[in-house]
């Protein structure tokens, strides 16, 4: 199948000779039209504003603390953003990391199994939670709001309901004593110490995970195929893009990434909240907004989404390195995120126009 | 079209394939489901059967409980258990919303029910529901929250904690550890009951108590914010957590924090007995939420046998009762079954 990739953030103006697509960019231009670009300079204020105010925010420990914050977002937030790019929404997102982690736990538990095989059937679960969102929505032609909502309520409402069944209570059981727990938590939760720095293993987790979205994104067939489903998916289906089948496999990459997330959470916890991860979903939205994802879809970057998590990271604990007045804690959050968003936009604007 | 068919068809005939054969080989020889079956034979014995032979009555139950709330449910137990020996059919029914915990207060006003316990934790919204369940000649009892209102209300007694006593309590425990600079971790901003616990350890606690507010359904984000509270200010000595899922998440931080701080909290569950055990907590503040289901509706019950009340329109108090290493072992099976 041969598809063109559609033109990304580059603009026809007419009169052009000779075929401007065929034009020589220079660097600095090749720069200034990434869509990370404003979160990488909203970053950096952010960063230079709590660097002054708090003076506890530049030691080595603390950037650990930021980084694991950032991370723990971050891992959602790169499949969410090139979601966004392929034109949907998954509000289910982060109920479902809560879903993976509870069915990973409870199966290892009730069937007294190594915890590897709760982690896999989890896999396999969480992925066709993913499927499940994706062929609805090719299927029924609903909004991927009206679907992932109905997915986010259901899941919300099996974690509570099943866990209770199951274990009798709100929360798992304890699998900290089982078998191939130590493992799994070696994989999923475990740290290591660099220079005196304590870091996480899902700091590994998201820079692996950035690194294969970007490279999806923008050395092969599939990367094209989720910007044209997202700029314009009549058009692109049109010149042969699977669109169905792009949007169901990033549905997919959504579930998977929720899945790593969940086995974090159970591993590093050993006992899961049925009630967890509300609210989580507008988290990872928002961080990819931050990086210039576009909520109409077409446009963004992972690597975006990655810088809107570290803000996102930055923000929450530097409000608290800062020692501000709790009382105040969500109202400079969300002015911070504003700034930043407003930020980026304006230095998106210059960019393009310098072009 | 029949790619996406036959993608679903093979994920799904794998993962029936990998259900059934993960029942079959890689089994845990520790934990798991195996080790709870032994441990409940001896929990059974602790379940009773009807002690009296009065009528059927209805005892109905309306919380503030949010969904999936370890609390409410050890509260449930605690009813339920005094609903078998008091031969009590018991409904319950919970809403964080205050306006619908009162239409379900009112729904079971509807019922004709014999009995209802209510919390108060928004009492404006509640006000009216319960002057008209005393209307219809239903005995009210309020548990948990709104010692304060539950008495103008009309209601028979309160059974609970008073938030700003415990808070006292764990000042108290504070300097009797001889601690200097506390942390007081509130994990839901904006919740009455936890903003009077900090307020009452500040009150009695002789050293320095700041608040710590973070997102109580985010674990990970819970555990970072206390991370980088320890990092900021490495003078602190202690920290309270207000719920027990957030002590381990405490302790966890004050790991990579690498601070020196006592972790504290309130409530008890079966990993706050254990860390308790292992010494990784100083002490926990239990309010017994047990005993206030069992003592509501056994109280209920008791007033339409015997027409008793209790505690002569004071509240009947719960806890708080401080809990440390000594008694931790002797709770630990009781917080496993849930009973605790």
């Amino acid at each position: 199948m041969t598809t063109t990739a559609p033109p990304v953030g580059s603009k026809p103006d007419g009169g052009a000779e000779p075929d401007e697509r065929l034009l020589r960019t220079s660097p600095l231009r090749k720069l200034l039209g990434r869509p990370e670009l404003g979160s990488v300079v909203g970053a950096v204020a952010v960063f230079l504003f709590f660097a002054v105010v708090a003076d506890s925010f530049l030691r080595g420990s603390s950037f650990g603390t930021v980084l694991y914050a950032a991370s723990t977002i971050g891992i959602m937030a790169v499949p969410v953003a090139l979601l966004m790019i392929g034109g949907e929404f998954d509000l289910s997102a982060g109920v479902m990391v809560t879903s993976s982690a509870l069915i990973s736990s409870m199966f290892s538990y009730q069937m007294t199994a190594n915890v590897w095989v709760g982690v896999g059937v989890s896999l396999l679960v969480t992925l066709a939670l993913g499927a499940f969102n994706g062929v609805m929505l090719t299927r029924t032609k609903l909004p991927s709001f009206i679907i992932t909502l109905g997915t986010y309520l259901m899941l919300i409402g099996l974690n509570l309901g099943l866990t209770k069944l199951i274990s009798g209570t709100v929360s798992t059981k304890s699998i900290g004593d089982m078998e191939g727990f130590p493992s799994a938590k070696k994989l999923f939760a475990s740290e290591w110490t660099v220079g005196g720095v304590e870091l996480k293993v899902t700091i590994l987790w998201w820079a692996v995970l950035v690194a294969l979205a970007t490279w999806i994104l923008l050395r092969t067939r599939f990367g094209n195929w989720i910007f044209a489903a997202g700029g314009n998916a009549d058009a692109a289906r049109a010149v042969g893009v699977p669109v169905m089948r792009t949007k169901i496999l990033l549905y997919m990459g959504v579930a998977f990434c929720a899945w790593v997330s969940g086995q974090h959470l159970l591993f590093s916890f050993d006992v899961v909240q049925s009630g967890e991860g509300v609210g989580n979903e507008l988290i990872y939205i928002i961080a990819a907004v931050i990086g210039g994802c576009l909520i109409t879809g077409g446009y963004g970057s992972a690597i975006g989404a990655a810088v809107g998590a570290f803000i996102f990271g930055m923000t929450s604990k530097g409000i608290v390195y800062a020692e501000w007045n709790p009382d105040w804690f969500k109202f400079f959050l969300g002015a911070m995120l504003l700034l930043a968003t407003l930020l980026n936009a304006w230095v998106r604007k210059r960019a393009e126009a310098t072009r | 079209m029949t790619r996406v068919r036959t993608g679903v068809r093979a994920t799904s005939a794998v993962l029936a394939a990998v259900l059934g054969a993960s029942v079959l080989a890689g089994c845990s020889s520790t934990g798991g489901r195996r080790a709870e079956e032994r441990a409940a034979k001896a929990a059974a014995q602790a379940q009773g059967r009807a002690a009296v032979n009065t009528p059927k009555w209805t005892i109905a139950m309306v919380t503030h409980s949010g969904d999936g709330d370890t609390f409410w449910d050890i509260v449930q137990s605690g009813a339920k258990q005094a609903a078998v020996k008091d031969n009590v059919n018991f409904l319950y029914a919970h809403s964080d919303e205050g306006q619908q915990q009162a239409q379900l207060v009112d729904s079971y006003i509807d019922k004709k029910v014999d009995g209802l316990i209510v919390t108060l934790a928004k009492p404006d919204a509640m006000k009216a529901v319960v002057a008209k369940a005393r209307k219809a000649g239903i005995p009210v009892i309020t548990v948990n929250s709104g010692a304060e209102q539950s008495k103008a209300f009309g209601a028979l007694t309160h059974i609970g904690q008073d938030e700003t006593i415990a808070g006292q309590a764990v000042g108290d425990e504070l300097d009797k550890r001889g601690k200097k600079k506390a942390l007081c971790v509130v994990h839901e901003q904006g919740n009455v009951g936890l903003e009077q616990r900090c307020a009452g350890a500040k009150k009695n606690f002789d050293g320095q108590l700041q608040n710590l507010y973070v997102d109580g359904t985010n674990m990970p984000d819970v555990q970072s914010s206390i991370e980088a509270k320890l990092q900021a200010d490495p003078s602190i000595d202690s920290v309270v957590t207000l719920g027990a899922p957030f002590a381990d998440a405490a302790v966890k931080a004050k790991g990579t924090a690498q601070s020196k701080a006592e972790v504290d909290t309130f409530d008890l569950n079966a990993s706050v007995a254990a860390s308790l055990k292992a010494g990784t907590l100083g002490f926990a503040v239990d309010q017994q939420p047990y005993l206030q289901g069992y003592e509501a509706v056994d109280l209920l019950w008791l007033n339409k046998y015997n027409a008793d009340v209790l505690g002569g329109g004071q509240p009947v108090l719960t806890g708080p009762q401080v809990i440390t290493k000594q008694d931790a072992g002797a709770l630990e099976a009781f917080t496993k079954r849930g009973t605790r």
